[in-house]
């Protein structure tokens, strides 16, 4: 490597040497290869600025507050097209030859229209409902509901005929497809702990149940994709299927484990031999059309008998509300809508970074579509990709779906700090890593009251906002475009959301 | 102990009108729940899903043409079908044995986990797309006839074996239900002309695929390469082709009349130089 292939490191570590208790837990927790414990002269020593991804383990690590991240101080000429970002991209390529892999979810800053939308209150003229003292419904089935109820009336009693199998959550929120080996064991269980005690669902992603797991069944979304890893009759046998065809962060892709990461944990839990690619192709070849898919939904409950309902995961592109309509009418008990911001443990960066379309206006789109078509009632509609806030996930239900659903958020709350690095396999913090030592440092216990914790505030958020609102069940309020008012620049945008600027009155129908 | 055999019959047909899949499936599983063990569909007429997950370990027989998704997901059923059978035998099979007295066509034994398939005629493309092993976990495919383009495509384990032998004078009588005993061992011969088609073994990176005869260069998929035939490899097909034989009444002295050609990946990390996780 010449001198030249250098690239200026994005951060600068200090540690104040005065303040410094010289325990070492610095260099122990960095994974990055940054800080090293130099005995000899009984300190810790920053040895490599250029690897530091400001993870802040050590930092936060650090008894006496002693270590500071700060951006480089070597500048880049100011430019305003050819950026730092653009710098480096193009030095790592012209080093290497390959693709930019990355992690999380895209990370380029696109407005955000979540941010641009704000809700309505009651005043005067229909009461607000007071959260904490009256009851607010925010119980949700998942599940295909029937087009009207018909009913057995011989025998004794009257039971409902015609129903689809539903699962029934605590609250409009669900935890993400994750897999073991895109998360670590701990961060794993942690979240399926979490979810059991809550009595929501996690996405088990696609990489199998590992056998620790099954008695988490109940509370699993089983994941069946390209690659078809850890398929099996048990595997089905779990409270939801959900058949991949996309992933919000990289649409159209598929999915590789790379070799280092097949240790022994994935490869049982997977069925694939030790140090191989765990390859998922991009398409399912068995899904070529919407009758494909059809086939494939209706193969899973001949093989469930039934008894579990079969969602299909899509990511958000242009043409997402038809694909949607054919997904419906494939007979898709519920359908989950992956908005372009959402999170990966590896992607293409210029897949990331580019492809699909924006959540809220995906999930406006397709539930508008549906309505117009009439079948809207049919699907339960699930969107993420990203909800970074409860209130995210209440405009997303306002816009149209029935279920939010979160993953980064749950490994925030776990220790997170969005550094980037899943791919790397190096996580500090012990989550989207597939070293067991490194695993480790989720603690169990923590974690999942953590991830409960976030759980339960967003639901007692929600309370509080359908409260305001003066509405008493969340079924009424998914949507219910009305109840949001649009503070951005462009018209279009709220046009497309189905969204009344700010200031507009409630259409009260008639003339 | 042998275990004791319980029969029944199932009429996917009966009194005229065709039963849908969902119906037959139920009639299959209450039989199973029932303690048969042997089970006998007949005027079967290309119902999907048959046997779909099933975990026990029972026989199904099926006299008449399967439809899609024969067996899929299934683990350790034996599904014998004495006629055709339509695309994606044994998708994501568990385990179990699925024979076809028949064709059966594109994507058999897609993403298959373990089990065995053995299919006397012809395939179509992407036979074994994505079978994947893992320790005792071996899944494989015996085709007596010839298959199409992309077989072994994305393959991760397992064994794909083509035969090329034309049947086609071999049958007799045609009209009835396909059966060993109507198969005469002295007509079959080897099929003129090539026996596998473009790309096989695309993207392949774990596994082997046997081709009985030659293969062209030309014909080889991207990431796919010629291995040695050792006795190894002998080990592992001498079972199945016995297997085979006796299942479809061809003798083991023809089958082994001509050499194997062995297809292998030229790497278990076809794409391990393609990506760099760059913080940028």
């Amino acid at each position: 490597m010449k001198a030249q292939d250098n690239i200026i490191p994005r951060f600068k570590v200090d540690i104040d040497l005065d303040e410094c208790s010289k325990c070492g837990r610095c260099a122990v927790n960095c994974t990055f290869g940054v800080i090293e414990f130099d005995g000899e002269v009984n300190k810790p020593v920053v040895v490599d600025d250029s690897s530091c991804v400001a993870c802040q383990r050590c930092a936060v690590f650090c008894p006496k507050n002693a270590i500071s991240i700060k951006d480089y101080p070597v500048t880049y000429a100011p430019h305003g097209n050819w950026t730092p970002w653009h710098l480096r991209g193009i030095n790592e390529q012209a080093k290497t030859g390959s693709v930019l892999l990355s992690g999380m979810g895209n990370d380029r800053n696109q407005p955000v229209i979540f941010d641009q939308l704000v809700w309505d209150a009651c005043q005067v003229t229909n009461p607000s409902i007071d959260a904490l003292r009256e009851p607010v419904e925010t119980r949700t089935f998942l599940g295909r509901k029937p087009d009207k109820l018909s009913f057995n009336e011989e025998g004794e009693g009257i039971s409902l005929k015609d129903v689809f199998p539903n699962v029934m959550l605590p609250a409009p929120l669900i935890v993400g497809h994750m897999s073991l080996g895109s998360i670590s064991y701990n961060a794993y269980t942690s979240i399926l702990r979490a979810v059991s005690e809550v009595g929501t669902l996690f996405g088990t992603g696609e990489g199998g149940l590992h056998q620790d797991h099954v008695v988490f069944r109940g509370n699993t979304i089983s994941e069946v994709a390209s690659g078809r890893f850890g398929v099996s009759p048990d595997y089905l046998d779990a409270a939801a299927i959900e058949i991949k065809i996309g992933q919000g962060a990289k649409p159209g892709h598929g999915g590789q484990l790379p070799g280092e990461k097949v240790k022994e944990l994935i490869s049982d839990t997977r069925g694939i031999p030790l140090g191989t690619d765990a390859l998922s192709p991009n398409p399912q070849h068995d899904i070529y059309s919407i009758e494909d898919l059809k086939t494939l939904i209706a193969a899973l409950h001949e093989a469930t008998e039934y008894r579990v309902p079969v969602g299909v995961k899509i990511a958000a592109v242009n043409n997402v509300a038809p694909i949607a309509s054919g997904i419906v009418r494939a007979e898709a008990d519920f359908l989950t809508i992956d908005g372009f911001r959402g999170g990966t443990g590896a992607a293409p960066r210029v897949v990331r970074d580019n492809t699909g379309i924006p959540v809220e206006l995906a999930v406006a789109s397709v539930d508008q579509h549906l309505r117009d078509e009439g079948i809207r009632h049919k699907v339960t509609l699930v969107a993420g990709g990203s909800l970074r806030s409860s209130s995210d996930l209440i405009k997303i239900i306002a816009l149209g779906a029935d279920v939010g659903m979160i993953a980064t958020s749950a490994l925030i709350a776990m220790g997170c700090r969005v550094c980037q690095q899943c791919a790397t396999g190096k996580c500090a913090w012990g989550i989207a890593t597939g070293n067991p030592g490194l695993g480790r440092r989720v603690d169990m216990e923590w974690a999942s009251r953590r991830v409960v914790n976030l759980l339960r505030s967003w639901t007692a958020d929600l309370d509080e906002v359908l409260g305001i609102m003066g509405i008493d069940a969340v079924e009424s309020f998914v949507g219910n475009r009305d109840r949001l008012r649009y503070v951005g620049p462009n018209p279009d945008e709220a046009r497309i959301l189905g969204v009344k600027h700010a200031g507009s009155r409630i259409d009260l129908g008639g003339e | 102990m042998a275990k004791k055999i319980k029969k029944t019959v199932i009429d996917a047909e009966p009194g005229g009108r065709k039963l849908y899949h969902r119906e037959l499936n139920e009639l299959i599983r209450e039989a199973v729940r029932d303690g048969f063990n042997w089970i006998t569909l007949i005027n079967v007429c290309g119902q999907r899903f048959i046997g779909a997950g099933i975990k026990e370990e029972v026989t199904i027989e099926v006299f008449g043409d399967a439809g899609l998704d024969l067996g899929v997901f299934s683990e350790g059923a034996s599904i014998i079908v004495h006629g055709c059978s339509e695309y994606l035998l044994g998708n994501t099979l568990n385990g179990g044995e699925l024979v076809v007295y028949g064709d059966s066509w594109d994507i058999t034994g897609m993403g298959a986990r373990d089990g065995r398939m053995f299919v006397l005629g012809d395939g179509g493309s992407r036979i074994g797309i994505h079978m994947k092993e893992c320790e005792d976990k071996k899944p494989a495919i015996v085709y007596g006839g010839r298959v199409k383009q992309y077989c072994g495509e994305y393959m991760a384990g397992g064994v794909i074996v083509v035969l090329g032998l034309d049947y086609s004078n071999a049958l007799r009588d045609k009209g009835k239900d396909l059966k060993r005993d109507n198969i005469d061992p002295g007509k079959i011969v080897d099929f003129v002309g090539e026996i596998v088609q473009s790309d096989l073994g695309a993207g392949i990176h774990g596994g082997s695929i046997y081709v009985r005869g030659e293969v062209p260069d030309d014909v080889l998929g991207v990431h796919a390469s010629r291995g040695v035939f050792d006795d190894g490899d002998k080990k592992i097909l001498s079972p199945l082709l016995d297997r085979f034989s006796e299942l479809f009444n061809t003798p083991t002295d023809l089958i082994w009349s001509k050499g194997f050609t062995k297809i292998v990946p030229i790497s278990s990390r076809p794409f391990g130089k393609v990506y760099t996780p760059t913080p940028i």
